[in-house]
């Protein structure tokens, strides 16, 4: 079984983590800018943070055989401060042309508050104006509705937007049907106690098809597992799924998607 | 699948997740002090399992979803709490 990894925090991770996802058959490893858990004081935070995303944890996947990728941004959850979010953007373009740099995320929303959103609209823009690919976090549990609901309307209000240069990520059955019926790609995230299980995310590629779905474990410091891709890749097969069809899942679809960015490659 | 490979594989699995719900329940009603929103959002949620129609997942995640549509003023904190409280 071959793997990718699309969405992991893998600084927040361990070298036993890469090691176990080696051996379990990743390839590759995607990681978007997080929250740390705590709120950076300055732009130069950020600075360090995208040093480690674009110089320092590349060497680290790749004492493990794994490549590794990165997005760029300031996370919805410290967008409440539009002072310091302008100031975090205005030095992404001197990171966005690493060469393991695919694009901007996860940007989206966490509370749906009037700053978020406004920060959102100013990382459209930039990946806009960069014709970078966009990777966005909807918001958790019961704002997860409604957050989703106004970042497709971000997005469609941008002309300059192509739907299929963007995956909304975090889906679970209530959103699922909205983003890809605007033509956008949607990430489900297996996590033990929120978001989706192993098994919900099978159901909802049975309903939904398997064209524009990915999977992601996003392991960051909370509860999380690293293999979960692996793990739901053997709910699969309990089901009956070929091995060509757990493999165009869970490694042919992160290519498809993230091939769309001329520096992926694998 | 058929429906009996469905139970096969699944049946174990969700009685203990049924027993745990009920045991939940149980833990709640013993405990002492008042409840909050939550345990009505969530026994409302309940009632969705119960009808009998399909999309009953997707149900329970819009019955103890934010139904609203405008974005609120500021962020009152980062963490989401798993149900509305019915204003915003």
């Amino acid at each position: 079984m071959r793997y990718i990894e699309p969405h992991g925090h893998m600084v927040s991770r361990t070298t036993d983590d890469y090691i176990k996802m080696a051996t379990a058959g990743c390839a590759c490893v995607s990681e978007p800018a997080f929250w740390a858990g705590f709120d950076r004081s300055s732009v130069d935070g950020f600075h360090d943070y995208f040093c480690q995303l674009t110089d320092y944890e590349p060497k680290r996947a790749a004492k493990f055989g794994l490549a590794h990728y990165s997005w760029l941004c300031i996370n919805p959850k410290e967008s409440e401060d539009v002072t310091l979010a302008s100031e975090v953007i205005g030095i992404i373009p001197k990171f966005i042309d690493r060469p393991n740099v695919l694009g901007i995320g996860e940007i989206g929303l966490n509370k749906n508050s009037r700053n978020e959103l406004k920060v959102l609209e100013m990382h459209v823009d930039l990946a806009a104006r960069t014709n970078e690919l966009i990777l966005v976090h909807t918001p958790h549990l019961e704002d997860k509705l409604k957050g989703t609901r106004l970042i497709l309307d971000v997005l469609k209000a941008d002309s300059r937007i192509k739907p299929e240069r963007c995956i909304i990520d975090h889906v679970e059955e209530h959103t699922v049907q909205m983003v890809l019926d605007r033509g956008h790609w949607a990430g489900m995230t297996l996590y033990p106690e929120s978001k989706c299980t192993g098994a919900r995310a099978c159901d909802i590629l049975d309903n939904y098809g398997h064209e524009r779905l990915w999977m992601n474990s996003a392991c960051d410091w909370g509860v999380s597992v690293p293999l979960a891709v692996p793990y739901a890749a053997l709910e699969m097969r309990k089901r009956g799924w070929t091995a060509e069809q757990i493999d165009g899942v869970i490694y042919g679809n992160p290519i498809r998607f993230m091939s769309q960015s001329p520096k992926f490659k694998l | 699948m058929t429906r009996q490979q469905v139970l096969d594989l699944y049946f174990m699995e969700n009685r203990a997740k049924l027993i745990d719900l009920a045991a939940f329940l149980d833990r709640v009603d013993r405990a002492g002090g008042e409840a909050d929103f939550r345990l009505d959002a969530f026994k409302q949620a309940m009632r969705e399992l119960g009808d009998g129609e399909p999309g009953r997942a997707q149900k329970v995640l819009l019955s103890l979803s934010d139904p609203t549509t405008e974005p609120i003023a500021k962020a009152p904190g980062k963490g989401a709490v798993g149900a509305w409280p019915g204003k915003s």
